[in-house]
This record gives C-alpha cells, structure tokens and sequence, in this order.
C-alpha cells in the first residue's frame, strides 16, 4: 500500500458515496415527514435516463443534472399521490413506484444503451488538493460532490435551527397535532416527498454523466435500497448519513483495495460487498429495537388524513 | 373538489373489481403509449396480448413462462396474508437454480433415475435456505425484510453470477459463462410433444391446491391470517408468531426455489446468467393483482406471463423495447393499489369549505400541541412517548 493508492482509495471513496449521500439525504427528509418512500431505486434510474438523455441532446451538465432532477420530482408525485391522497399502503406504493420507474428507465434508454457522453469534470482547488493522502479526495472533486456537501450542512441546519425543519419533524411525529397547530400537513408531506425525488434523480445522474458516463440498463444496481437502509443506520440524523455513505462507498470499491493488497478475489464475490455490508449493519443496528423506534419518526409509514 | 369518505364496510364489490379495472386502465394506458409511439394501436394491443397466443404453441408458450411467476406467487400470497413483506422471491428462485445447477452438472452423462429428483430437491433446498436466512434475521435479528430480502436478492444474482463463470462454469464451453448441459436424465420430462411444456405445471397445479387447502381449510392458514391482520389479537389468542412466519417464508423460499429448478432443468436446460427476467419480482405484482388468493393468483400469473411473451413478441414485430413489460407491470401494481382506494372509501364529490371552522379548532389545541411535542422544543432525541406500534 503506497501514498499514492490511499490517496485514490480516499478519492474513490467519496466518489462513491456522493450518489448514495444524496439518496439517503432526501429519504431522510422525506421520513422526517413521515413518508416512507421505498422508490427510491426506481427514481434513480429515471434520474440516470433522463440526466443523460439531456446531457446527450444538449451537452450542457445543467440542463442534464436539471432535467434528472425533475424528472425525480414530477414521478415522486405519483407516488405521493397514491400513498398520501389514495392512502395506498406506502411499502407497496414504493414497490410500485420502483418497478414502474424501473420498466420505464429501460424503455427510453433503449436506443441510448452503450453512448457516452463527457464526463461531469472535476473542479480542483489548485494548492489544496496537492496535500498528501486527503487532498485528491477533499479538493479535486467534481461540482455535484461539492453540492453534496453543501446540502448536508444545509440539511443539518435546517433541522436543527429552523422552524421549517422542525414543522417537518412535527408532521412525522404526529401529523394530527401538527395539523391542528395550523400546519398544512398534506403540502408539507408532498413537499419533502418531491425533495427526496430531485435528490434521487441528481443521484442518478452522477452516475450516468459523472461516475460512469454512460447509459446501461439498471446501472444504480440496487443503490437506492443501500441507501434506505443508510437512514436507518443513520438513525434519521443528517450528520451520520455522511459517515455511512463513505462507508458503504468504501465497500464498493474493494475491488482497489484488493488490487493494493495484491489480493486477487474474484470479482463477482467482491461486487457483492456493498449488499453484505448493508446486512451487516442492518443486523448490528437492529439488534434493540427500542433504540431504534427512539429515533424513527413516530407515524413513519402510517396513512394519514384529515379528520380521520 | 373530491373527498373520500371512509365506509363503515369494505366494499366487497370493490375487491374483486379493482384488480379488473386496474387491467383495464393498463390496457387503456397501453393503447396510448403506443399511439403517441406512433404505432397502430389497436393493431399493437393485438400483437401484444393475442398474437403470442393465437396457436397451441403459443398457448404452451405462455404456460411455460407462467408456471415459475405462479410458483413464487403462491408463497408470496401466504407471505403477504402473515404481514411478512417478503420481496426475495427472486433471491430465492435464482439461489434454487443455483442449487439445482450444482446437483445437475453430477449427473451429466449419468442415466440415474435418480437426477431429476434430486435437482429438484437441490432447488427446493436452495431456496429454502435463503428464506430461511431471511427468516433468521426477521425474527432472531429484529431486521427490517424488506431491506434484508432485496439485498439478498443482489447478493444472490452475484453468487450465480460468480458460479457460471466459476466453480459451474462448463470446460468444454469455449470460456461462455454457462454450465455444461444438463444430461437428459436431469431434465423434467415434457407434457406434449412439440413444446416446452414441462413437469413444472403438474407441481403448479398441486402448488395451487395445496396453497387453497391451507389458506382456507387449515387451522394454521387461519393463524397467519389473524397474525396479517392483528398482530396483537394472533398474541392474544396464543398463536406462535415465529413459528408462522418461519413457516410461510420457507414454504415460499421452497416454491420459488422449485420455481428455479425448473427453470434450470426445463426450457433452459442449463445454468446460465439470465435465468429468471424478473420473475420473483412480477409475482409480487401478481400475488397482489390475484388478490393473495390462489384462484386470482393463476389469473393474474396468466395475465402476466402474456406481459411478458407480448413484450417479447412487441420486440420482434413492432421493434419495440422489451422494456415495455416493466412498464405494463408497474402500471399494473400502481393502477391496481389506486383503484383498491374504492374498497375503503367512498368517492364524495363536495363543495370547498371556508377555512373559518379549521382557524377556530387550531387555536384550543396549540395548549395540547406542546404537551405533545416536549422533545421537539429542544433537539434531542424523544423518549419512549406513547408510541403506536410500528405498521409492518
């Protein structure tokens, strides 16, 4: 293991992680408020068709990342409005929501199957990233990491110091009080499902116009559930999301890690270890289940509506 | 402005109809897509849904693709009736083929009359010990099912992966990611010259009667739906939740892993990568669609397996993408979970009213509101309040 691999282990890492941040962050709020939305793979893909499909016809990263975004956003309110208007159940909403997106990602992106596009460039800070070891990983990162960053910190404080954030916090916990305290539950709910559904589609995209810039036929491989399960080993708090994202990021490039170590495993047996991480943890995690409601929001998953 | 009001009774009416209309809507959905695709649509829908099965063949066909989605479906139905969302019916088909593969590729150029059997049991072996995996870390673990059967659903595609270019891999295939083919003593014997159809729809149609049998003739069957329904009233009534959940995940685990076998050692004959194109994950759609009851259940599989021939035969006459069955299949779920809003609630059509009446209520709650809300006030994580019990 020499300088120079760690430092692109780091480098790789956080790279890694960056799409799953991005998930498990808009989950999170939309949790907070007390949705759970299990489409989030789905919106993935969809993010990753439509992000490059734009960046396709208009060679512009923001028209690509813009059009991923809403493209989140515009199939998230399906979902909303089957598992909060219909009061559908919200696990089969999910399911719905990511075997549809999926079907749908795979169907536009047909004729797209195997094209490239440029990929996202890196932005780097010319006298820090030359720092040894964490100055590759912290300073010579592309824009989106970089936003990534900026929207947990702003995640972190407007849950912690905002009244929004905490309206969002009451709505979870116990949407008929919040109701009654004036706060307008439903719009509140929508609003942090369409969140997570820009964030899931941004999260695509990265993968489809930064991390591997191209288009294949399920390529979030199972990204989007990771990072459901990252909520619950982030107990719901914005600050240990990142933790578990560079975590799980990490185990996705083992194969590196491997390499340096001069192991040869077979790929198929590493490429299963992001999925065997998250059981990993889900099982250390789960272990007390009454820590683990002490964090979860109180009416996560439960129909609600007014004057039931 | 709409507005659902609950009904005092579900609607039985509305339970039985919905799966219909939910078709119906796809089909409408259909005839759309493929206009603004610039096709024909009527000419489409028949190329979609009556093409594939305008001969015997065809009909054989069908049969052929439908008998692993119904398998799954079957156990996932029980599944579903227990609350237990198992969502690894895939895992465990692919760990069955697997199974099965590994069992087989012994018995290549044997004639035992003991191949088949076996490959068959090796199946069933595999995919109950996925499930059974599943079942341990629900129960012993406390770990949420959803997350754990769908990761194991991937962690399962890359042991088959690794097996067909590995440890399964055959020598003699010139380095393709295959197994050898199985020898004839392995395969499941054909129901009808001149087709595919295998041995596989004897054990659906015993699957099928087994499954009714136990969901409405048995003491057990009646458990698992009292612990889907109440979890606390099944407590009450001393029934034993691990011993029911345990039992309707490997009863699953064990048809989708003979759903696996067959598979393997039916129409495609050997391992290969591809074995299932998500036939775990349709049968959840399925299972739904037929209402977790098996005479639904082998509707909505024959529906689904059409999905799945019409996409392939929209690819070859329309050249369309196969694709377009996801699509059908999530429309499906999504149309049928809206419609079954209708079992639950009236539609009333209502005048908005004034916003005077919500003002004047909000006002004598906000003293509640913080009595309420104690750990929202500072930012600390609340205690044991008087917490509902988590909706599984």
């Amino acid at each position: 293991m020499d300088i120079e691999l760690i430092t692109n282990i780091l480098y790789a890492t956080i790279r890694t992680g960056t799409p799953l941040l991005l998930v498990a962050l808009g989950e999170i709020i939309c949790e907070k408020s007390g949705v759970l939305n299990l489409g989030q793979e789905g919106m993935m893909l969809l993010g990753a068709v439509a992000g490059f499909i734009a960046m396709y016809h208009s060679d512009s990263f923001l028209i690509g990342f813009g059009a991923a975004a809403l493209t989140g956003v515009l199939i998230s309110l399906a979902f909303a409005f089957i598992a909060l208007h219909l009061n559908a159940s919200q696990v089969a909403a999910g399911l719905a929501l990511t075997i549809l997106a999926t079907g749908l990602s795979a169907f536009i992106g047909a004729d797209y199957e195997g094209k490239t596009v440029t990929a996202l460039p890196s932005l780097t800070i010319d006298g820090l990233a030359a720092i040894p070891v964490i100055g590759k990983a912290l300073f010579a990162q592309d824009a989106i990491v970089y936003l990534s960053w900026i929207l947990v910190i702003a995640a972190y404080l407007f849950f912690k110091h905002h009244r929004a954030g905490l309206a969002v916090r009451a709505v979870g916990e116990n949407p008929s009080v919040a109701s009654n305290l004036g706060l307008p539950v439903m719009s509140i709910r929508y609003i942090a499902v369409m969140f997570g559904g820009a964030l899931a589609g941004i999260a695509g995209a990265y993968l489809s116009l930064a991390y591997t810039p191209l288009w294949t036929e399920n390529m979030t491989a199972g990204r989007g559930w990771i990072a459901l399960a990252l909520v619950v080993f982030a107990s719901w708090r914005v600050e240990r999301v990142v933790l578990g994202a560079y975590l799980f990021g990490f185990a996705s490039i083992m194969h590196l890690v491997a390499q340096g170590l001069g192991l040869s495993v077979d790929g198929n047996l590493l490429a299963m270890m992001p999925y065997v991480a998250t059981l990993v943890v889900l099982i250390l995690l789960s272990r007390n289940p009454q820590k683990l409601r002490l964090f979860e929001p109180m009416y996560l998953a439960k129909p609600w509506h007014k004057g039931h | 402005m709409i507005r659902l009001e609950a009904r005092v009774q579900h609607s039985t009416l509305w339970r039985y109809s919905s799966p219909l209309l939910a078709v119906l809507l796809t089909l409408i959905t259909g005839y759309l897509l493929f206009a603004s695709l610039g096709q024909s649509p009527s000419d489409a829908l028949y190329t979609f849904f009556i093409a594939p099965v305008a001969d015997w063949y065809g009909v054989s066909e069908l049969l052929v693709k439908t008998i692993p989605i119904l398998l799954c479906a079957y156990g996932l139905a029980l599944c579903f009736r227990a609350s237990v969302w198992n969502i690894g019916a895939e895992g465990q088909l692919l760990m069955g083929g697997v199974a099965a593969s590994t069992v087989a590729t012994m018995f290549v150029h044997s004639d035992s009359a003991w191949a088949m059997p076996l490959t068959l049991l090796a199946g069933i072996a595999g995919g109950v010990g996925w499930a059974g995996l599943a079942a341990l870390m629900k129960l012993r673990l406390n770990t949420n099912e959803i997350l754990v059967t769908i990761m194991m659903n991937y962690i399962a595609l890359n042991i088959l992966l690794w097996a067909v270019h590995g440890p399964l891999k055959d020598p003699d295939g010139f380095n393709f990611p295959e197994s050898a083919l199985f020898g004839d003593s392995t395969l499941l014997p054909v129901l009808f010259a001149d087709t595919r159809l295998h041995l596989g729809l004897v054990f659906c149609a015993i699957a099928m009667a087994l499954s009714w049998l136990f969901i409405s003739k048995s003491f057990l069957g009646f458990q698992t739906q009292v612990l889907g329904q109440d979890p606390s009233a099944a407590k009450m009534a001393g029934f034993n939740q691990t011993k029911l959940v345990t039992l309707v995940l490997l009863i699953c685990g064990a048809l989708a892993g003979l759903a696996g076998a067959g598979e393997v050692a039916g129409p495609i004959g050997q391992l290969v990568p591809q074995i299932s194109p998500g036939y775990g994950y349709a049968a959840i759609i399925v299972a739904f669609l037929g209402r977790l009851h098996p005479v639904g259940i082998t509707l909505a599989g024959l529906l689904m397996g059409l999905i799945y021939m019409g996409g392939e035969m929209a690819q070859i006459e329309l050249g369309l993408p196969n694709a377009i069955t996801g699509i059908f299949q999530g429309l499906m779920l999504f149309y049928l979970l809206s419609c079954d809003v209708l079992i639950r609630y009236r539609v009333r059509w209502t005048q908005p009213t004034t916003n005077s009446a919500k003002s004047a209520t909000s006002a004598e709650f906000k003293t509640d509101a913080k009595a309420e809300f104690p750990h929202l006030s500072q930012s600390q994580p609340k205690g044991q309040t008087s917490a509902p019990a988590r909706e599984q």
